[in-house]
C-alpha cells in the first residue's frame, strides 16, 4: 500500500454565505487548495466529492459532474460520497484508498453544503436519521442526541454546566480562527439559559446551519516533494470508517458511539500510536454531548469522566500535558456545513501539525507530531476517522 | 410518501415485530435477517404487549413542521418488556416525565400532511395505569 500525504489545504469562511452558490463556494476552496499545493489543474487525477444533500437543500443532484466541470477539471473521474454529516471524510478516505492502490497520484477532495437557500433545513437534516420510525413520530435531530444527552446524564451524573463549557471553549478557540461562523465568547450561564431547543439542550449546545466548503490536495508520498516544500508536507497514517445502527433505538449503549470506538482503535492500529500520543484532536460535536462522548470513544479519558476532564480545562489549547480538543472551534463555533465538515476538520489538524500561520493564535503544542479527527454521520450510524502525522 | 405510510400499517396499527426463533432476540421495526444469527436466524411475527419503561427522553421545543401544533412534546426511547427499543410521543404532563417510568402504548394520530393530506396513524405512549 502507497503512503499518503496531503501538501495542500483551503477552505471558504462557514457561515450564512447568501452570496455564494453551491458549486461557487466549492470552487473558491478548490481553487485555495490547488494554489496552496503548487498543483496545476493538468496534475489532477481524479476528484472525490463529499455533500449530504444537494438534492434536498439547493435541488441538485449528479454534483460530482456539475463541480467537475465548474472547476474546468473535465475529463477527470469525479466521483461524489454521501454518508449524511461524515460524506467530507467518506471522500477523503475514498480519496485515500485510490492513492494507497496505486489507481491515482494527486486526487483533489472537496467538501461542501450550502444549506440556508431552504426555508427549513430541518427537515432535510431529518433524512440523517431513521425516517420511517425516528423522523415519523416527530424525532428531530436535536431531540436524538437530546436523549444521548439525557441518558448520559442519568448514568454517569453529567451536570448541565458541565455540558455547557464545552460550547463555551468552543466559542472561545473560534475567536482566533477567520473562517468560523461564530467569533465571540459565550459564558456556561449563557449556553444554559439561552432558547431550549429539545431538553437539556439549548441553542448554544447545537451547531448552526451552516454554508461552506473545504478543499484538500492529497497525493501519493514518493510524489509530494514535486509539488510542496518539506515542510508543507504532512502524512495520513490511517483512514478508517465504521458503521452502526442508523436507528438511536437499536443501540444497547446510548452514552457511546460504537463506531467511533471501532474506527479510532483501528487507526491507532494502523498507524501504531496510542491515544496518549495525540497532540491534536478535531472531534464531532455537532451537539455538545457528542464532544464530550468522542472525547471519551477516542480514548482520551476514561468513560463517564468527560464531563470534569472538559470543566478542568485539560484540552484547551494552552494545556501542556493533554491532547488538544477542536482548536478550531468545533462543529458548535466554526460552523457544520454537513459535506465540509470532515474535510475542514482534517485541514485542521494539517495546520495545526505543520504549525501554519493560519493557526498562529489557536496553535497546539505539537510533542509527538499526531493529530486525529472524528467525523460523525447520522446520530453515530457512519463514523470515520483520519490519523495524520507529521513523519512519514 | 403515502406507499411508505401504508407499508408499515400491520406494524405500527398492531405493533407486530420480529423474533429470532434462533437466538430469541427480538426486534421492532420488523427486520428481514437476524443482526447476531445472520443466514442462521429463523425469523418469524411477534405480537409486541406495547408496555415498557422511559429508557431516556427529551422534550421537543423547536418542532419540525409536521408537529408544530405540538409543540412542545416529549419523544421518547421506550425499552419494551420483550427486550427491544422503540422511539415514539409520550403523552403526559412535562413535569412529570422521567427515566425509569412506566408506560403503554395507545392507539393514536400521529399527524396530518398538510389540511388535505394524509393522516398518519400509529402508537404513542402514555404513563401506565396500575
Ligand atoms: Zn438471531
Amino acid at each position: 500500500m502507497k503512503d499518503i500525504a496531503i501538501i495542500g489545504y483551503g477552505q471558504t469562511k462557514f457561515g450564512e454565505l447568501w452570496e455564494s452558490s453551491f458549486r461557487e463556494l466549492l470552487v473558491d476552496s478548490g481553487v485555495k487548495a490547488i494554489e496552496n499545493a503548487k498543483v496545476d489543474g493538468d496534475d489532477i487525477d481524479a476528484m472525490y466529492v463529499g455533500t449530504m444533500s444537494g438534492g434536498l437543500f439547493v435541488g441538485q443532484e449528479h454534483t460530482a459532474s456539475l463541480i467537475a466541470d465548474y472547476a474546468g477539471l473535465n475529463p477527470i473521474p469525479c466521483t461524489r460520497v454521501e454518508a449524511a454529516c461524515a460524506s467530507g471524510s467518506l471522500a477523503l478516505r475514498s480519496a485515500c484508498m485510490s492513492i494507497a492502490a496505486g489507481q491515482h497520484d494527486v486526487v483533489l477532495v472537496g467538501g461542501v453544503e450550502k444549506m440556508t437557500d431552504v426555508a427549513d433545513p430541518t427537515g432535510a437534516i431529518a433524512t440523517a436519521s431513521d425516517q420511517e420510525w425516528e423522523a415519523f413520530v416527530g424525532a428531530t435531530f436535536p431531540s436524538l442526541y437530546a436523549m444521548m444527552a439525557k441518558r448520559y446524564m442519568y448514568e454517569y451524573g453529567l451536570t448541565l454546566e458541565q455540558l455547557s463549557t464545552w460550547s463555551s471553549i468552543a466559542h472561545e478557540n473560534a475567536v482566533n480562527n477567520k473562517y468560523a461562523q461564530f467569533r465571540s465568547k459565550v459564558s456556561v450561564e449563557q449556553v444554559m439559559r439561552a432558547s431550549p431547543v429539545a431538553d437539556p439542550l439549548t441553542l448554544l449546545h447545537c451547531s448552526p446551519v451552516s454554508d461552506g466548503a473545504a478543499s484538500m490536495i492529497v497525493c501519493d508520498a514518493d510524489k509530494a516533494t514535486d509539488y510542496a516544500d518539506k515542510d508543507d508536507i504532512i502524512y495520513i497514517k490511517a483512514f478508517t470508517q465504521a458503521s452502526d445502527t442508523i436507528a438511536l433505538h437499536d443501540r444497547p449503549n446510548m452514552t457511546t458511539l460504537e463506531a467511533a470506538k471501532v474506527a479510532s482503535n483501528y487507526a491507532y492500529k494502523m498507524a501504531g500510536v496510542g491515544a496518549d500520543k495525540i497532540d491534536v484532536a478535531e472531534v464531532h460535536d455537532c451537539f455538545a454531548i457528542n464532544g464530550l462522548v468522542l472525547t471519551e470513544d477516542l480514548g482520551f479519558c476514561k468513560k463517564g469522566t468527560a464531563g470534569k476532564f472538559i470543566e478542568e480545562g485539560n484540552t484547551r489549547i494552552d494545556n501542556d500535558k493533554f491532547v488538544t480538543i477542536n482548536p478550531s472551534g468545533g462543529l458548535k463555533a466554526a460552523g457544520h456545513a454537513l459535506g465540509a465538515t470532515g474535510i475542514r476538520q482534517v485541514g485542521e489538524l494539517y495546520w495545526q501539525l505543520k504549525q501554519d500561520k493560519e493557526c498562529k493564535d489557536r496553535q497546539s503544542a505539537i510533542n509527538n507530531g499526531y493529530g486525529i479527527a472524528a467525523n460523525v454521520g447520522g446520530t453515530g450510524g457512519t463514523v470515520c476517522t483520519h490519523l495524520l502525522s507529521v513523519d512519514r | 410518501m403515502v406507499v411508505r405510510t401504508w407499508r408499515h400499517m400491520q406494524e405500527r396499527y398492531n405493533l407486530i415485530g420480529k423474533k429470532c426463533t434462533t437466538c430469541g432476540k427480538v426486534y421492532f421495526p420488523s427486520r428481514k435477517v437476524c443482526p447476531e444469527c445472520r443466514r442462521k436466524g429463523e425469523m418469524e411475527d411477534i405480537q409486541l404487549s406495547g408496555k415498557g419503561i422511559v429508557y431516556t427522553y427529551s422534550i421537543v421545543r423547536a418542532p419540525p413542521k409536521d408537529f408544530q401544533k405540538e409543540s412542545p412534546y416529549i419523544v421518547g426511547i421506550i425499552a419494551l418488556e420483550e427486550g427491544t427499543k422503540i422511539t415514539g410521543q409520550i403523552d403526559c404532563d412535562l413535569d412529570k416525565i422521567e427515566i425509569g417510568m412506566p408506560v403503554q402504548t395507545e392507539f393514536r394520530k400521529i399527524k396530518e400532511d398538510g389540511k388535505s393530506g394524509v393522516i398518519s396513524y400509529g402508537y404513542k405512549f402514555v404513563p401506565t395505569v396500575h
